[in-house]
C-alpha cells in the first residue's frame, strides 16, 4: 500500500496538484509516514495473530498491558543501540562494534572497584567507557582512513576480549541496588526502562531532524564530497558520530546490566546484526544519506515483538531467526521496488 | 573479596590504556579451590608424599565461569600436593591451536597429562601421540572416541543432569499434590548436544511421572539471554509450577526476570551448581529451591588421580591397585538441607 502512494511523482512547483489532502499525502514531508506505515502493518499483523494463537491470553487485560511493556522493556536496550547505529548509517558508515562496546561498558562498569563507587560511578563509568571506544572508532575511521567495516570489525575483536580480560572471564554481578532497580521501577505506571527508550528516541528525532548536526549527518552520509565543498568538517563529524554510538551503547549497558543484574564479556552477543537489521528494515540505506529514527524504532519493535509471539506459542529460536531473515530481505525488497520505481519516474 | 573492593583506584576509563590496570584490581578469582583434604594422612594413605609427578595441563580459554573453575580447581589442587609439579599451557582458541600446545608438551615428557579438549574427536590424535610416548592421559569432559587415547577419562553427565531435575521437580510436585503442572525450561545453548542431552534426560525423566514440559525457550548460557528468555516464557506461562534453567551462571538473568516480573508462585531448580546458586538455596529467599551439579571439581579430581597413575597407586576405597578407566561422575541435587556440604564446591 506505500507503494503506491509513492508511485505517482510529487507534485512540481511549476503544476502543484489541487487538492490538500491528496498533496500532503504524497508530497516529500510524507515520505517518512508513508513508509513506517508498513512497518505498522506488519506490527498490527504480529499482534492479530499472537491474539489468534494464544486467545486465552489476550481475553485478561492485565496480560495484555503486562505484555506489552514487555515487549517494549525487551527493546529498550537494542532500541537505545539502534538509535546510535541509524546516525552510524545515515552519515554513510557502520558500526559492527556495538555489542563489544556494551559488553566492554557494562563489565567495566560492574567491576567491584567501580562498584565501590555506587550508582553514579557505575553510569558515569559505562558512558565514558562507551564514548571513548566509539570516538576510538571514529579516530581511525575518519584519521586513520580505515573503512567503518573493517575498523569496527576490530574493536568488535579487541573490545570483547579488554571485557574479558577485565571480568577474568566471570559473569560480574552487580550489588548496587539503585542500578537494579532502574529494570523494576515504575513512573505512572510506565517502566523506566521504557521511558529511558522513549527519551533516547526523542532526543534522537530533534537530533536528526531540527539541528544542523542532524542536517550535516544526512549531507556526509548522501555525498562527503559535496559535504564538504559545503564547508562541513567531514572527518570531525564522522568522528562524532561514532561517539553518539559508543554513547549510546554506554547507556545500554547500564540498562542490560541493570535487566540482568550482571555483566560479562559474552553480554549483548550479536547486537550489532539485530540494530543493523532494525535500521535497514525502518528504512535507512546502507550506502547512507536516508533513514529515520522512527523507522528503526519501529524495526526494533518488530523483532520484539516476533520474539514475543514465538515465546507465547513456544516455537523453537531457530524458526525466530529464519522469520526474522525473511523480514529483513523483504523489507529490502520493498525499498528497492520504491527506489527503482523513483528513478524509472524520474527519467521519463 | 572486600579488601579487593576497598582497595579503591582510578575508576571510569580516563583511558582504556587504564585497562590492564583495572584488571588486577578486580579480577574475580575463587580464593580457595582446594576441595579435598589433601594433608590428612590418616585417612587417606595415598596423601603421604610420594615419587615426584609432573602434571601437564591444557584447557581452552576460559569464556564462562565453569571453564575458569576448571582451570582454578586444577591448579589449587596441584598445589596442595608437595610431590606434583604442573605445567600448564594455553590451549589456544581452537583444536588445531591446542594440538600445536600438546605436541610441545609432549615433547617435554611429563609424567602425566591432564587435558580438557577444544573437541574430543579432533584431539583424539593428540592423546593418541601422547599415550604411544608412554605419557598417560587423563581426559577431563570431552571424550576421545578412541580407547587407546586415554588413560583415564573423568566426565559430567549431561543426561543425569537432566534426570535429576526432572525427578526433583516431580518429587516436588507430587508433595505438593499438583496433578498436572505446568513446567518451563530455559535451555542454553541450543545447537550444543549437551544442551539436546540434558533436555532429553529431563524430557525422560518427567515423562516417567506423567509429566511434561509446557514451554522451552532457548538462552546463550550468558545472564542477559538467561533474562531476555525467561521474560518471554513467563509471559507464555501466566501461571507455572515449576522451572528449570539449564545453567546457574545464565540463571543469574533468568533469577533477574523473575523478580522484574513480581513472580513467585513456581520452584526453580538450576543447573550446574554456581557458588551464587548454591548461597541462595541455602539462604531459601527466592523461587531457586535447588540445582544440579554439572561440578567443575571433576578437575581437582583428575589432578589427583593422575598424581595416583603418575605414582603407580590405585585409590584406596577400591580394591584395584590401579586407577578404573573411566569415570563418570553422578548429578547431584542441591537442596536446602545439603547446600552447606557443597558450598565449597561452587564455581
Amino acid at each position: 500500500m506505500t507503494d503506491t502512494a509513492v508511485a505517482k511523482p510529487a507534485p512540481t512547483p511549476e503544476a502543484p496538484e489541487p487538492g490538500p489532502k491528496t498533496s500532503w499525502w504524497k508530497s516529500d514531508a510524507a515520505e517518512p509516514v508513508r513508509r513506517n506505515l508498513g512497518l505498522v502493518v506488519v506490527l498490527i499483523l504480529l499482534i492479530i495473530i499472537g491474539v489468534i494463537t494464544r486467545p486465552e491470553l489476550y481475553s485478561d487485560p492485565t496480560w495484555v498491558k503486562n505484555n506489552f511493556f514487555t515487549i517494549l522493556q525487551q527493546a529498550s536496550a537494542i532500541g537505545v543501540v539502534t538509535v546510535g547505529m541509524t546516525f552510524v548509517i545515515i552519515g554513510g558508515g557502520i558500526d559492527l562494534s556495538v555489542g563489544a562496546i556494551i559488553a566492554l561498558a557494562g563489565v567495566w562498569a560492574t567491576t567491584l572497584a567501580t562498584q565501590s563507587y555506587g550508582a553514579g560511578g557505575m553510569i558515569f563509568t559505562a558512558i565514558v567507557v562507551g564514548v571513548v571506544v566509539g570516538l576510538i572508532n571514529g579516530v581511525l575511521i575518519s584519521y586513520g582512513r580505515l573503512v567503518p567495516f573493517i575498523a569496527t570489525l576490530a574493536m568488535l575483536v579487541a573490545a570483547r576480549g579488554l571485557a574479558a580480560q577485565i571480568s577474568g572471564k566471570q559473569t560480574q554481578v552487580s550489588s548496587n541496588t539503585t542500578i537494579n532497580a532502574i529494570a523494576t521501577t515504575r513512573i505512572l505506571g510506565i517502566p523506566l526502562l521504557v521511558i529511558i527508550l522513549g527519551v533516547v528516541v526523542a532526543a534522537g528525532w530533534v537530533l536528526l531532524n531540527r539541528t544542523t548536526f542532524g542536517r550535516r549527518t544526512v549531507a556526509v552520509g548522501g555525498n562527503p564530497e559535496a559535504a564538504r565543498l559545503a564547508g562541513i568538517n567531514v572527518k570531525f563529524h564522522t568522528m562524532l558520530l561514532y561517539g553518539l554510538s559508543g554513547l549510546c551503547c554506554g547507556i545500554a549497558a547500564i540498562m542490560l546490566t541493570s535487566q540482568a543484574t550482571s555483566a560479562q564479556a559474552a553480554m549483548a552477543n550479536l547486537y550489532e546484526l539485530d540494530a543493523i537489521a532494525a535500521a535497514i528494515i525502518g528504512g535507512t540505506l546502507l550506502s547512507g544519506g536516508r533513514g529515520t529514527i522512527i523507522g528503526a524504532l519501529f524495526g526494533v519493535l518488530v523483532f520484539s515483538t516476533i520474539t514475543n509471539l514465538f515465546a507465547i506459542n513456544n516455537l523453537s529460536t531457530e524458526v525466530q531467526n529464519m522469520v526474522k531473515g525473511g523480514i529483513i530481505v523483504v523489507a529490502v525488497l520493498v525499498q528497492q521496488f520504491r527506489y527503482k520505481s523513483l528513478t524509472t519516474l524520474l527519467k521519463r | 573479596m572486600s579488601s579487593l573492593s576497598r582497595r579503591r583506584i582510578l575508576f571510569g576509563g580516563a583511558a582504556v590504556g587504564a585497562g590492564a590496570l583495572l584488571t588486577a584490581c578486580t579480577s574475580n578469582a575463587p580464593q580457595e579451590n582446594t576441595q579435598v583434604n589433601t594433608d590428612n594422612e590418616e585417612a587417606n594413605p595415598n596423601a603421604a608424599p610420594g615419587q615426584k609427578v609432573i602434571i601437564g595441563f591444557s584447557a581452552p580459554a576460559a569464556d564462562h565461569g565453569w571453564i575458569a573453575a576448571i582451570t582454578n580447581n586444577a591448579k589449587a589442587q596441584a598445589a596442595a600436593y608437595s610431590d606434583v609439579e604442573f605445567r600448564a599451557v594455553e590451549a589456544g582458541a581452537d583444536a588445531a591451536a591446542q594440538r600445536a600446545a600438546l605436541a610441545t608438551m609432549i615433547a617435554q615428557k611429563p609424567s602425566v597429562i591432564v587435558m580438557l579438549p577444544h573437541d574430543g574427536k579432533e584431539l583424539n590424535s593428540s592423546g593418541l601421540e601422547a599415550m604411544k610416548a608412554g605419557i598417560p592421559v587423563v581426559n577431563l569432559d570431552r571424550a576421545f572416541p578412541d580407547a587407546l587415547a586415554y588413560r583415564l577419562q573423568i566426565k559430567g553427565d549431561n543426561y543425569g543432569m537432566g534426570v535429576a531435575a526432572g525427578n526433583y521437580i516431580a518429587a516436588q510436585m507430587k508433595l505438593k499434590g499438583v496433578a498436572s503442572p505446568i513446567i518451563g525450561e530455559i535451555a542454553g545453548i541450543d545447537s550444543l548436544e549437551l544442551t539436546q542431552e540434558r533436555t532429553q534426560g529431563f524430557n525422560d525423566a518427567l515423562k516417567a511421572n506423567g509429566m511434561r514440559v509446557a514451554n522451552r525457550r532457548a538462552a546463550e548460557f550468558t545472564a542477559d539471554s538467561g533474562q531476555r528468555e525467561a521474560a518471554g516464557l513467563l509471559q507464555a506461562l501466566p501461571k507455572m509450577d515449576a522451572l528449570w534453567n539449564h545453567d546457574d551462571d545464565q540463571g543469574i538473568g533468568v533469577l533477574a526476570a523473575i523478580n522484574q516480573a513480581g513472580r513467585n508462585e513456581f520452584i526453580m531448580v538450576g543447573g550446574a551448581g554456581s557458588k551464587a546458586a548454591i548461597d541462595a538455596i541455602a539462604a531459601d529467599n527466592s523461587v531457586l529451591k535447588a540445582t544440579v551439579t554439572y561440578s567443575p571439581s571433576m578437575a581437582s579430581s583428575a589432578i589427583s588421580l593422575a598424581r595416583l597413575i603418575g605414582q603407580n597407586k590405585g585409590m584406596s576405597d577400591l580394591v584395584e591397585l590401579q586407577v578404573p578407566k573411566e569415570i563418570t561422575l553422578a548429578s547431584e541435587t542441591i537442596v536446602k538441607d545439603n547446600a552447606a556440604q557443597y558450598a565449597k564446591l561452587g564455581f
